[in-house]
């Protein structure tokens, strides 16, 4: 996020794209509903119909995958009626010209077409956004989870540069991130191309830095594989060893059908985790790792706020914290590799991540820090780009409308849209065993339109097949209005549902991001 | 902005125009106490139990609404406040339960603090008492309207922190009590069990439904942390009894406040679980059987090295966590990159 989350509350204008906040980040949605109820206008863009689509001023039920289109359309009507930040647009960015001819082949009626959104909404929201104080754009998964993805992106960064909402107090353009630590996972160099604070391998000096305090004598210079590319390296037995540390991409993953196949297919399979997993059933090793309770460390949130994780009993069992666990294997691999606490470990860190550099343990108990924090005397940065982006100037990247990689056709006549459910998280690994939330949230449901639902002959409460060129599952149908006709939605929580088996791993050519929100599928009744 | 000054109990305090006359109080370290009042919520002064008294008004006041004024002078332990007081929590106790014994908010009940601070043993009237069911029809909270003070707090939580105005005062008179439209059960209302409610209510009406029956208030430990489910990473009490987790509480988070939602207040159930792993397991015959830490460890090593050395570094990938700490995300990446000399290390971010 370029701002931090308390900024949501004092924003005039919000427009919320691809997110179903009050489920995936429910106290994340309390500041939009609190900045609602403080006279805010609200926009959701969004195919269903969800509890924040219900209380926004605007919903823009829009085609799955047709965000390009509903983006480049919102910024045409603020070029054409001349309602964007010509001083910001001037002193802080680059490559404008370009841009607005991309643009200008996005008028509201073009857009209206492809996104089904009507084009006097596509107007309104477009100059609600412009004309506002302070306005921001909040978005998750429904940007990110598509072959365009990374385009997505840029088009919400072009949007909120057009209109200078960025850099300030209230505004800026905010992607919610999923899971507590996926942010300090990223930060922490959990990536293929770079290490710490998002350092290039490529980078020579930084190689010689990190050698140097690892105290080896070289590292990889190459860029590793994405997790999808591991998959089909394994499928085609070039990669032969995988060691997995609290992911279960079993369930996870799209395609898990071909996951669980190239998992197999390793000569060598390390799993360690809390419980056991789809994906640790077919381990070699399975090793018992301490749950957050039994442990120090930090989490980093999606403001990019350093917290301390504090260590609340023993670990259970013979279990041990993951990091105790990755130095006895360095160890026994003949890199001796030990450290008293964990506070020891971020003093590592810090010294060798310049956006980490001023976060110690020390500091962290009088409060958490945001990153950029690059000194013991910094105060740390909640908000980005105040004054000057991190590259300099802002670019415009001007970017096209594609439609998703697999539409539906006459086999294959719905799309599928998978997400997350409020009671539950991720695999459903821990909120599937609370003693609570399963008890309250018990069992998984196809979302369908009751137009569609009348068609087949299903009605609520009946079991249905869903079907893709890839997999299938039986589950029980819940005949919902909030689904647009076309669209069917449930999530990944739920082994007994496992989605992905579904889902299509074409991915974004930059992000590499598989595109989970949108697949070609048929539903059956189960006679 | 301007200040304004006055003297409460004989010293003198100036604080910014604007202030209540409760938060100049606490400016001087003196205790008023109150029930209905909470910072970030609307203020309807309705408990009463704030009153203060202020020189040449005819009436007590109640500190949470009246405004400071310039010159004011404020005494809020006379024998007239002291008295208006004990009646006011004589009149609560006249219809509450008094079963402290077997409550699971005894020793952290306001009620039961100001009963003891004023000396009010037992209720003078003797009227009618409620006489409501147990609500225990969700996993989440219990809701006893029987301890209920009529506070409204819940009310306002549900409305301006959680945003979804799920309760409100519902019938009248000694009949008024805090429901969810039509009086229904809470899970057949639209309550999505936050338990934001459950973590103001000042007395036992509202109780996290595990942690209130499996713990006294006084044998719990609590040990502040970060929430292990969505990326809004809200500050939660974990409270520990005898080595285990046994419910999760609010405290003041940077990000969150007292807020949570259901996860985070109520999805800790995970961690003593009976399915978590205790052992490590190695694969023999096709079943993976138990073994010792130092076996597994040997093995691991052992075929890693063989995989490497067969096929060179980057046949080996590792899957590090969005789950994990920052410090053990950093030392798998170390193990990769320096100790096996791969780069093919990702995680889920994008999922
Ligand atoms: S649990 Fe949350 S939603 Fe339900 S009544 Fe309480 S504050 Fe409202
Ligand atoms: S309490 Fe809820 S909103 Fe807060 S971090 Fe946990 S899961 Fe997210």
């Amino acid at each position: 996020m370029t701002n931090p989350i308390a900024d949501i509350e004092g924003a005039n204008f919000i427009l919320a794209l691809g997110t179903n906040t009050t489920e995936t980040h429910p106290v994340i949605a309390t500041k939009i509903k609190q900045a609602v109820r403080a006279g805010g206008i609200l926009a959701v863009v969004d195919p269903r119909q969800t509890e924040l689509a219900r209380l926004a001023h605007y919903h823009l039920a829009l085609k799955p995958g047709t965000d390009i289109a509903l983006l480049n359309g919102l910024a045409n009507v603020i070029l054409t009626e001349d309602l964007y930040n010509k001083d910001f647009v001037a002193e802080r960015t680059e490559g404008f010209a370009a841009w607005k001819e991309t643009v200008l082949k996005y008028p509201p009626e073009v857009v209206a077409g492809i996104t089904g959104i009507a084009a006097d909404t596509i107007r309104e929201v477009a100059r609600g956004y412009a004309r506002s104080a302070n306005a921001t754009i909040l978005y998750t998964m429904g940007i990110t989870q598509h072959i365009c993805g990374t385009d997505n992106v840029l088009a919400i960064a072009n949007l909120a540069m057009l209109c200078g909402h960025i850099g300030k107090p209230y505004s800026g353009v905010n992607p919610l991130r999923g899971q507590n630590n996926v942010q300090g996972a990223c930060d922490m160099g959990g990536l293929p191309n770079v290490l710490t604070g998002y350092q290039p391998v490529a980078d020579p000096d930084v190689r010689a830095k990190f050698a140097a305090a690892w105290g080896v004598t070289s590292l990889p210079e190459q860029p590793g594989l994405t997790v999808g590319e591991m998959m089909e390296g394994a499928a085609a037995g070039k990669l032969r060893a995988m060691y997995i540390m609290g992911e279960n991409p079993v369930l996870s993953d799209p395609d898990s059908t071909h996951v669980v196949h190239a998992l197999e297919k390793l000569d060598f399979l390390v799993v360690q985790d809390i419980f056991l997993t789809e994906t640790a059933r077919l381990a070699d090793v399975v090793l018992p790792a301490a749950s957050f309770a039994e442990k120090d460390g930090t989490f980093t949130n999606t403001e990019r706020r350093v917290q301390r994780v504090r260590k609340a009993i023993e670990p259970v069992g013979e279990a041990k914290p993951d990091w105790q666990i990755i130095c006895l294997v360095a160890t026994a691999m003949g890199y001796p590799m030990q450290y008293g606490s964990p506070a020891e470990i971020m003093a590592e860190i810090a010294r060798l991540t310049p956006s980490y550099g001023g976060i110690s343990y020390q500091r962290l108990e009088q409060g958490s820090l945001v990153w950029p924090c690059p000194s013991p005397d910094h105060p740390g940065t909640p908000r980005l780009h105040v004054g000057k982006f991190a590259r300099g100037l802002g670019k415009f990247h001007p970017v096209e409308y594609v439609p998703p990689a697999e539409l539906p056709d006459e086999e294959y006549p719905f799309i599928l849209n998978t997400g997350r459910r409020y009671f539950h998280y991720h695999t459903g690994t821990m909120t599937l065993r609370t003693g609570a939330l399963e008890e309250y949230y018990a069992q998984e449901h196809l979302e369908i339109n009751p137009a569609d639902a009348r068609t087949l002959g299903i009605t609520d409460g009946d079991r249905v097949r869903v079907i893709s060129r890839r997999g299938q599952v039986e589950v029980t149908a819940r005949v919902v209005d909030t689904v647009p006709p076309g669209v069917v939605f449930t999530s990944f929580h739920f082994p007994e549902v496992a989605i992905n088996r579904l889902t299509n791993t074409a991915r974004d050519p930059v992000a590499k991001i598989p595109e989970l929100k949108v697949c070609a599928v048929r539903v059956e009744k189960i006679a | 902005m301007a200040n304004v000054t006055l003297t409460i109990n004989g010293q003198q305090v100036t604080v910014p125009a604007g202030s209540t006359i409760l938060q100049a109080a606490e400016k001087l370290n003196i205790f008023i106490p109150t029930l209905c009042y909470e910072p970030i919520l609307t203020r309807p002064a309705s408990c009463r139990i704030c009153v203060v008294e202020v020189k040449g008004s005819k009436n007590l006041v109640p500190a949470c609404a009246a405004l400071a004024r310039d010159g004011m002078v404020v005494e809020t332990d006379t024998p007239e406040v002291i008295e208006a007081r004990r009646t006011i929590i004589d009149l609560l106790l006249a219809n509450h339960p008094m079963d402290c014994l077997t409550c699971g908010r005894n020793g952290d009940c306001r009620l039961q603090d100001y009963a003891f601070m004023y000396g009010v043993r037992e209720s003078s009237f003797s009227g009618e008492k409620h006489n409501y069911p147990l609500e225990d029809d969700n996993p989440f909270y219990i809701r006893d309207m029987n301890k209920c003070i009529l506070c409204g707090k819940c009310v306002r939580v549900c409305a301006e922190i959680q945003g979804n105005s799920v309760i409100d005062f519902t019938y009248r008179g000694f009949n008024t009590k805090i429901a969810a439209f039509m009086d229904v059960p809470m899970s057949q209302s639209e309550c999505v069990f936050c338990g934001n409610c459950v973590a103001y209510c000042p007395t036992g009406a509202l109780q996290e439904k595990y942690l209130r029956s499996h713990a006294r208030t006084w044998e719990v430990q609590k040990v502040t942390t970060v929430c292990p489910y969505c990326g809004t990473g809200c500050t939660l009490d974990l409270n520990v009894k005898n080595g285990k987790v046994v419910g999760v509480t609010s405290t003041d988070g940077e990000v969150n406040g007292k807020a949570l939602c259901v996860k985070g207040r109520f999805g800790f159930g995970f961690i003593h679980h009976p399915d978590r792993l205790q052992q490590p397991l190695i694969k023999k015959d096709g079943r993976l059987v138990e073994s010792t830490w130092d076996e597994a460890i040997q093995l691991i090593a052992t075929r890693l090295g063989e995989v490497k050395a067969q096929y060179g570094a980057d046949a080996i990938g590792f899957l590090t966590s969005a789950r994990c700490t920052n410090e053990e995300n950093y030392l798998l990446s170390k193990l990769a990159r320096a100790v096996i000399g791969t780069n093919n290390i990702d995680h889920c971010a994008r999922l």
